[in-house]
């Protein structure tokens, strides 16, 4: 049904054209050359969409009109010029700090992002890393993103810095549980870890629909811990601006604190779509059973804007949830995480189970 | 074939940041201070050593999230075939998550969840 806009065949023909005229090393060559320019690029625009998104929703949740002055009534390009003016800010490295970790950090930082990016289901055949692991990968890549932020903290050598690290990497890998068990239970529905074979899975229902009360749970605790992962608020408190002034990157400066602002983004972005991915279809289109014509009409927009529209719906709701709910106490993140977020995902993740071997899913 | 794209992605965060840092570098002005060079501290001097003690309680998560995280990887190939295995897989693992959420009721019972 969704040949017509599956990519593989078509990456296959320009791959096998490409070995028809070159050597086949060369051919690697620049479609490897080719993929990193895709990804930067990629990066580069979403990370640019994502800031003006959240300055325009931010804004419209304070009654405020946000940026308009930079490019038209609409601001629309006040975010390339605040790349230009980070761009052309100086880069401190401070006395006393621990220089090579502290030029270390944003590489990890960046590291862990892109590898996860690259993770995401664009369309049917549009993924750039497809393993057959896929979903075990994101979670262990993504993991890597804590280290670049421990690393940033404490090689600073500032207070305000190394207390924001800690807290941000207690917390971070506390929620992560949740992520890991919410995961593992959509794994336990799809039985399969290829994040196409998750999505393909999700053909003739959405996996939200599919399982039932666990499934929705699940993606609940998804979200909050998502949004734990991505630093934001209500768990922003590694970076509580009244209390620890930036937190774990309070003394990078120029492009060096830009790649923390990037990835942070970025991060946003990639956990709403492996919620998408996991929980709303990946790049299925909305079915609803007994509409033909309508089920028709759905099946005519390409996967790739079924995916970038859910993520970006998600990426809605999680910014809804930042500008709307108080910062919580560290205290009070850490018992939410293990008093009631991880025995809620280990039922859900049983309830799942008991469902899926009797056969009490669609 | 997919070995390969992993190692371009792995370049690619290398070379964006590198590429980035080396623009900064090159348009970015430049200028010596030797107040630059100290650390922020709400603009006074910094007092004392900067890599201060921390509470032990963040380490104390650390350790629960060991425990934690484990139990996950070794859940994923089970995952993977519980419904093909059925019943059998299905109790084996309860053992398994019993003992765990044991676990975490002792550390729960013992107060190693409070914030003090």
């Amino acid at each position: 049904m969704f040949d017509y806009y599956n990519l593989e065949p078509l990456l296959m023909w320009i791959h096998r054209t490409m070995c028809g005229i070159m050597p086949e090393w060369l051919a690697f060559t620049i479609e490897g050359i080719a993929v990193g320019i895709f990804i930067m690029v990629m990066y580069a625009v979403l990370a640019i969409i994502l800031i003006y998104m959240e300055r325009k929703v931010c804004a419209a949740f304070q009654c405020r009109i946000g940026p308009d002055r930079v490019g038209g009534r609409g601001g629309l390009l006040q975010v390339p010029a605040d790349v230009i003016k980070i761009l052309t800010k100086e880069i401190i490295f401070l006395k006393n700090s621990d220089k090579f970790l502290y030029a270390l950090a944003p590489f990890l930082v960046i590291m862990a992002s892109i590898l996860t990016f690259s993770c995401l289901p664009w369309n049917k055949g549009g993924e750039i890393l497809h393993m057959n692991i896929g979903i075990f990968f994101v979670l262990a890549a993504s993991s890597i993103g804590v280290l670049g932020i421990l690393l940033a903290g404490w090689s600073s050598n500032s207070k305000y810095t190394l207390i924001g690290a800690v807290r941000s990497g207690a917390m971070i890998i506390s929620y992560e549980l949740s992520i890991g068990i919410s995961v593992l239970t959509m794994v336990i529905l799809c039985g399969t870890m290829d994040i196409q074979e998750i999505v393909a899975y999700q053909e003739n229902g959405w996996n939200i629909f599919k399982g039932h009360l666990p499934a929705v749970m699940a993606f609940i605790i998804y979200l909050i811990a998502g949004n734990a992962e991505a630093n934001r608020a209500p768990f922003d408190l590694a970076e509580a601006e009244q209390e620890l002034t930036a937190g774990y990157h309070t003394e990078y400066s120029g492009m060096h604190f830009g790649f923390f602002y990037l990835a942070e983004y970025l991060n946003l972005f990639i956990t709403a779509g492996i919620a998408v991915t996991l929980f709303l279809g990946g790049w299925m289109p909305l079915h609803i059973a007994g509409l033909e014509g309508f089920n028709a009409v759905m099946d005519y927009i390409p996967g790739v804007i079924w995916f970038v529209g859910k993520t970006f719906f998600v990426v809605f709701l999680l910014m809804w949830i930042r500008w709307t709910f108080p910062r919580l106490r560290i205290d009070q993140v850490l018992i939410l995480e293990w008093k009631y977020l991880m025995p809620l995902s280990l039922l859900v993740l049983i309830i799942m189970t008991v469902m899926k071997v009797f056969g009490l899913v669609f | 074939m997919y070995f390969i794209f992993l190692i371009v992605v792995i370049l690619t965060a290398i070379a964006l940041v590198v590429a980035a840092m080396t623009i900064a570098m090159l348009i970015a002005p430049r200028s010596y201070n030797p107040q630059k060079g100290e650390p922020y501290e709400c603009g006074i001097p910094t007092r004392g050593e900067s890599w201060v003690k921390f509470k032990a309680g963040y380490y104390l998560f650390a350790i629960l999230f060991l425990m934690f995280d484990i139990e996950t990887v070794f859940l994923f190939p089970w995952a993977v075939v519980v419904a093909q295995t059925g019943v059998y897989a299905l109790a084996g693992a309860a053992f398994f998550l019993g003992i765990l959420i044991l676990g975490l009721a002792y550390a729960w019972r013992k107060g190693a969840l409070e914030w003090k």
